[in-house]
């Protein structure tokens, strides 16, 4: 294993935050505060308790979730589009690493950024709704799956992409519709019978059910469903990955 | 002795339908400077590509130090550093932090006193802390060979190094590589500068259409290739080459003023005794004689212009 090379690689990436710092830190900290606000304090008191929670601490584990996917995302996507657009790529390419080790330096990056936004974003919410956090163990486990699993699919996106629309256009307009469908905002059990099944067929309908059930011991679907569906997300993203080195698609010619 | 490159039936089509590399075999000595010399699309990017595990090999091996590039890669590019055509960096890192960077890409833990070396050998040690963005295409340029060298390359590929750098920058960028090479570093180059090849390196391959159509210790190839010519400097112009001297193939320049007489250096008899002899007999008197060498150049264009 090339320890050398993944240092090096997740080094510069979270060196890349560190001169974005406001556009990766606080940019999300500003727009979940503005959630909060909106929906927790002006919209949020005039909601009732969903399952026994106030609705401001009821949206927390669906933003935190919301910001984590979208981080995720657009971390690692840039992460990787950005040196084959500039053209830098060549000295991984020709480097002694492995796949593996690539995809871990890049991936640990993202992912390790997209975590810090959430564990922000829940210390920033603890100062607007009180917070309990009834397994916080599975909460972590949550987070850090997600946040990788979301990293991969945005690894696969920023190989895919060969332009900055192409690069928006997952995030925009598949990653966050399906996050706020997803019931970052509401229990699917607020929706009519027929949606609550399609909403079953949104992959992050189980990441925030489990997610929420870490925090307040409900979900819309078991625990074990939303880890397995998780894992099965990672799996899929794995395999992409994969095919994707072994056949030098977007990287080799 | 072994060979540190040793490439073998090395072809590339791409999936254009583009034939970059048409069975190519080389073998590049250790410790030498070899320069591989050819038009644009020639195939001298890709050879290097492949090599350097950018580009995948439709078919063909190539062995670095005995290490297969697919199967021992890790082995074989740890022993590589390559300086790229473009100048492509990122923009806001640091001149040390990129320097840095591609000496731990490559496996190798941190080591301040070689990465300072490195950037004092090529004059960057006062750029150091430059973000890369604010510096001069010339200075990139370094600082891409700086990125090469800093894991401590066996081979070190250079893809047209000096391509859009100043006179005084190119003559201290051969000064540099002449040290790595007495340093014990291969290097391979590829140039459009014949002159730097005739300045830099001990062999020389020309490439053309995907083919080596050539490879040639330089001197040999100078002095195989190289035709000499002895112009006469007429005490009186001529309107023609006087029928007398028609055996002997004869230039006159469009004054009249000289005549051009082409010989091969090679041949047993260069003819120059008896042109002189003829031209005595024929009354036609000089004021001044002198001989000239065909460039690499000359010869480069010729190989590239023939058929293949």
């Amino acid at each position: 294993m090339n320890i050398h090379a993944i240092k090096a690689i997740y080094r510069f990436e979270m060196a890349r935050t560190g001169r974005t710092l406001f556009q990766s830190i606080v940019s999300p900290v500003i727009s979940t505060s503005l959630y909060f606000v909106v929906f927790g304090a002006a919209i949020g008191s005039r909601i009732a308790e969903v399952d026994g929670v106030s609705y401001g601490a009821f949206i927390v584990p669906g933003l935190i979730m919301l910001s984590l996917l979208t981080q995720s995302v657009s971390n690692a996507s840039f992460g990787i589009y950005f040196p084959r657009f500039t053209g830098t790529i060549y000295e991984v390419l020709s480097a002694p690493v492995s796949y593996l080790e690539i995809v871990i330096a890049y991936v640990g990056a993202a992912a390790t950024k997209a975590i810090i936004v959430g564990l922000i974003i829940l210390a920033t919410a603890a100062l607007f709704v009180p917070l309990e956090i009834q397994h916080p163990g599975w909460m972590l486990l949550f987070l850090l799956l997600t946040a990788v699993t979301f990293s991969l699919l945005g690894f696969i996106i920023g190989i895919w992409a060969d332009n900055f629309e192409k690069l928006q256009f997952v995030p925009m307009l598949i990653i966050t519709p399906l996050a706020f469908l997803g019931g970052s905002f509401y229990s699917i059990s607020m929706l009519p019978p027929f949606w609550q099944k399609v909403t079953l067929f949104n992959p992050v309908v189980y990441l925030i059910s489990g997610f929420r059930w870490s925090f307040y011991g409900q979900a819309d679907v078991g625990v074990g469903v939303s880890l397995a569906m998780t894992l099965l997300f990672l799996g899929l993203c794995l395999a992409v990955i994969w095919w994707i080195f072994r056949t030098g698609y977007r990287l080799k010619s | 002795m072994a060979p540190i490159l040793s490439i073998s039936d090395l072809s590339k089509t791409y999936d254009t339908g583009f034939q970059a590399l048409k069975t190519v075999s080389l073998e590049i000595e250790k410790g030498e400077i070899f320069a591989l010399l050819g038009p644009n699309g020639a195939g001298k990017t890709t050879l290097i590509s492949i090599v350097c595990g950018i580009v995948n090999a439709s078919s063909g091996t190539v062995t670095v130090d005995g290490n297969d590039i697919v199967r021992d890669y890790r082995a074989a590019r740890s022993l590589i550093g390559l300086v790229p055509q473009e100048l492509t960096t990122d923009a806001f890192e640091s001149v040390w932090a990129t320097v840095s960077f591609s000496r731990g890409l490559f496996g190798k833990p941190k080591a301040p006193e070689i990465v300072e070396k490195v950037l004092r050998d090529l004059s960057l040690w006062d750029k150091k802390d430059s973000k890369l963005v604010t510096l001069s295409g010339g200075m990139k340029r370094r600082v891409l060979i700086a990125k090469a060298l800093a894991h401590e390359p066996r081979v070190l590929f250079l893809d047209e190094p000096t391509a859009g750098v100043d006179v005084e920058l190119r003559r201290d960028m051969w000064r540099v590589i002449r040290e790595l090479r007495d340093t014990g570093v291969t290097i391979i180059l590829t140039t459009h500068y014949i002159e730097e090849a005739e300045e830099m390196a001990d062999r020389v391959g020309v490439i053309n259409k995907g083919e080596i159509v050539l490879v040639e210790e330089k001197a040999e190839l100078m002095r195989k290739l190289g035709r000499k010519q002895l112009a006469l400097h007429l005490a009186v112009p001529l309107a023609a080459v006087p029928d007398g001297l028609s055996a002997h193939n004869l230039e006159l320049s469009d004054d009249g003023e000289e005549l051009i007489y082409t010989y091969d250096t090679t041949g047993e008899r260069t003819g120059i005794t008896t042109l002189l002899q003829d031209l005595n007999a024929t009354g036609i008197r000089f004021r001044d004689l002198q001989t000239r060498q065909s460039s690499l150049e000359e010869i480069f264009v010729n190989l590239v212009r023939t058929p293949s």
